[in-house]
């Protein structure tokens, strides 16, 4: 089993608050992580760091055993980390097949290159209409990005993110205002990502859909992981009860 | 087909008229500045409001090297188009830095910056500008007028070429990714920085570019020239020609460019209509006449329901 990602200490503070407190976990390949917590527990915050998008105050992000700590968001993706976003991000004015294409340019952007090769032919479109179609998108291909719902919108975050090649995949709510059906439908995708060999890491309020897919879970409350296991564990760890129970009762999840 | 848009514009215009050939030469640089500007605002949506200063840029590098240094047009045009992209360059790395309403304010800056420098460094000239500036010599002929309306029909040609050449490049697509959504773009792959850098240098480049051309037709150049008015005369046209589109770039400064010569008695009040004409485009219709979701579009399709 290899280990794709090992995340030692990481903090994150901002203006006064830790977001993060030192957490420490590790992925091994082929397996999907729940990363889970009330709201403001630090999950997306962990997404950042991990990803680029903020630089850690300390501690060390190593992917596929190369340190990839504090690297530009750019240079992380092309290393093979892709994400998705909490706040669906899709690039409005452009055709969701053009959307997935500049996710597949991740190798011509680097020099002389970007500037010579074209992205209209016809082996980029084949490619990004393969990727829209394993996301169930290939439909909306030659639509605008800016008038498709949501549940459409989160899909193609995937398939941006599939676009990358990427060994490791950081999914933040993927679920969320989903339809039941549709929720069924990329849980489905995810598993089958599971099986193709992919890493997934899973951000996710949607307790019931995500247990059920998650190999391991690891939990973080105000900054700080406070357990780490199987999912059947986890689920009756007196201090998960609480942390969820004092964020919201109602939600039952568990 | 000029000597067909000639007699257009001698019915259009009334008595009295500018010179066709003046009018269609300026409309021309008008052109390649639009085109300039919608490679930097349009395809990255970089917001530029100090174009105007590179035209600037472009046309005293191309005046000093001539009437100088003895260089001919030709050298001194490439010059000129590089000392742009060079400035341009600069302001691509201030366009990292910060956010869309300071790069906005930065921009405007720039544009006084740049002239006050013109204007009170006696190496340009001064208040009285660098004049005497010489025509470009073609095969060791002096450059006419007919000669001028080729050279910035090429000068077009060579912008529009370039934004075309870009937008099916991969650069082209990083581009306007950035402009829908920097952290999607960076996410996906694309550098951020070298995008910003990229489409000011460009945009700059062709700025110069028809900066070396303007100097040597009006033989005759002045900081007051190239100032933040023209910087919002040039962002006005390609917004209500469409921003975004090479087309609506063009429609844009020929539609602006000709205006001010049919009804010259408004052509006073320029500055004003401009202005509020930009209010009404960004409220009303910020995709122009050409634009993807333009005026024209839209009252076309209506047409066909």
């Amino acid at each position: 089993m290899i280990r794709i990602l090992e995340v030692v200490g990481l903090t994150k503070r901002f203006a006064g608050i830790t977001a993060l407190d030192a957490v420490s976990f590790t992925v091994e390949e082929g397996q999907i992580l729940g990363l889970f917590g009330p709201n403001g527990a630090g999950k997306t915050t962990c997404f950042h760091c991990l990803s680029g998008f903020a630089v850690p105050d300390g501690g060390r992000v190593i992917f596929d055993g190369r340190e990839i700590t504090g690297r530009e968001p750019h240079a992380v993706a092309r290393a093979g980390l892709a994400r998705t976003f909490q706040i669906v991000k899709p690039f409005r004015n452009l055709t969701a097949a053009e959307n997935v294409m500049v996710a597949l340019g991740h190798r011509h952007y680097q020099g002389r290159v970007a500037l010579l090769g074209s992205w209209r032919g016809r082996t980029t479109r084949r490619q990004a209409l393969d990727l829209l179609e394993r996301v169930g998108l290939g439909r909306e291909a030659d639509r605008k990005a800016g008038v498709l719902p949501l549940g459409m919108l989160k899909r193609l975050e995937v398939a941006r993110a599939l676009a990358l090649e990427p060994r490791l995949v950081l999914l933040d709510e993927p679920l969320g205002g989903l339809s039941h059906q549709e929720m069924q439908a990329t849980s489905a995708l995810i598993a089958a990502l599971r099986s193709e060999g992919l890493t997934v890491i899973l951000v996710e309020h949607q307790m019931r859909v995500a247990m059920a897919l998650v190999d391991r879970v690891v939990v973080l409350d105000h900054g700080a992981l406070i357990a780490s296991g199987p999912p059947e564990r986890v689920r009756s760890d007196p201090k998960v009860i609480e942390a969820y129970l004092g964020q919201d009762a109602a939600m039952g999840a568990f | 087909m000029f000597i067909a848009l000639e007699e257009i514009y001698r019915v259009v215009a009334g008595p009295e008229p500018y010179a066709f050939d003046t009018v269609a030469t300026l409309v021309g640089i008008y052109c390649i500045l639009t085109l300039g500007l919608n490679t930097i605002t349009g395809i990255a949506g970089q917001i530029s409001l100090g174009h105007a200063a590179f035209l600037g840029i472009g046309a005293y590098t191309s005046a000093i090297l001539t009437t100088r240094h003895g260089w001919d047009f030709w050298p001194a045009l490439a010059a000129a188009t590089l000392v742009a992209a060079g400035a341009g360059a600069l302001v691509g790395l201030a366009a990292i830095r910060v956010r869309e309403d300071f790069l906005a304010i930065t921009t405007m800056g720039v544009n006084f910056v740049v002239v006050a420098v013109f204007l009170y460094f006696p190496f340009f000239g001064g208040a009285f500008g660098i004049g005497g500036i010489p025509a470009p010599r073609w095969f060791g002929e002096p450059l006419g007028k007919p000669g001028f309306s080729v050279l910035v029909t090429a000068g077009v040609l060579v912008a529009l070429a370039t934004n075309l050449w870009l937008l099916r490049s991969w650069a082209g697509l990083a581009l306007l990714a950035t402009r829908d959504d920097e952290d999607a773009a960076s996410a996906a792959g694309v550098d951020v920085r070298a995008v910003k850098i990229t489409a000011f240098t460009i945009g700059t480049a062709l700025a110069g570019l028809a900066g070396s051309v303007y100097a040597h037709y009006l033989t005759f150049i002045s900081a007051g020239d190239f100032g933040f008015p023209l910087s919002i005369t040039i962002l006005c046209m390609l917004v209500l020609g469409g921003i975004g589109t090479n087309r609506g770039a063009i429609a844009g400064a020929v539609i602006l460019g000709v205006a001010p010569e049919l009804a010259r008695p408004l052509a006073d009040y320029r500055m004003l209509a401009y202005g509020t004409l930009l209010l009404v485009l960004m409220r009303w219709a910020p995709h122009g006449l050409l634009g993807d979701e333009g005026l024209l579009g839209r009252a076309l399709r209506r047409q066909r329901r």
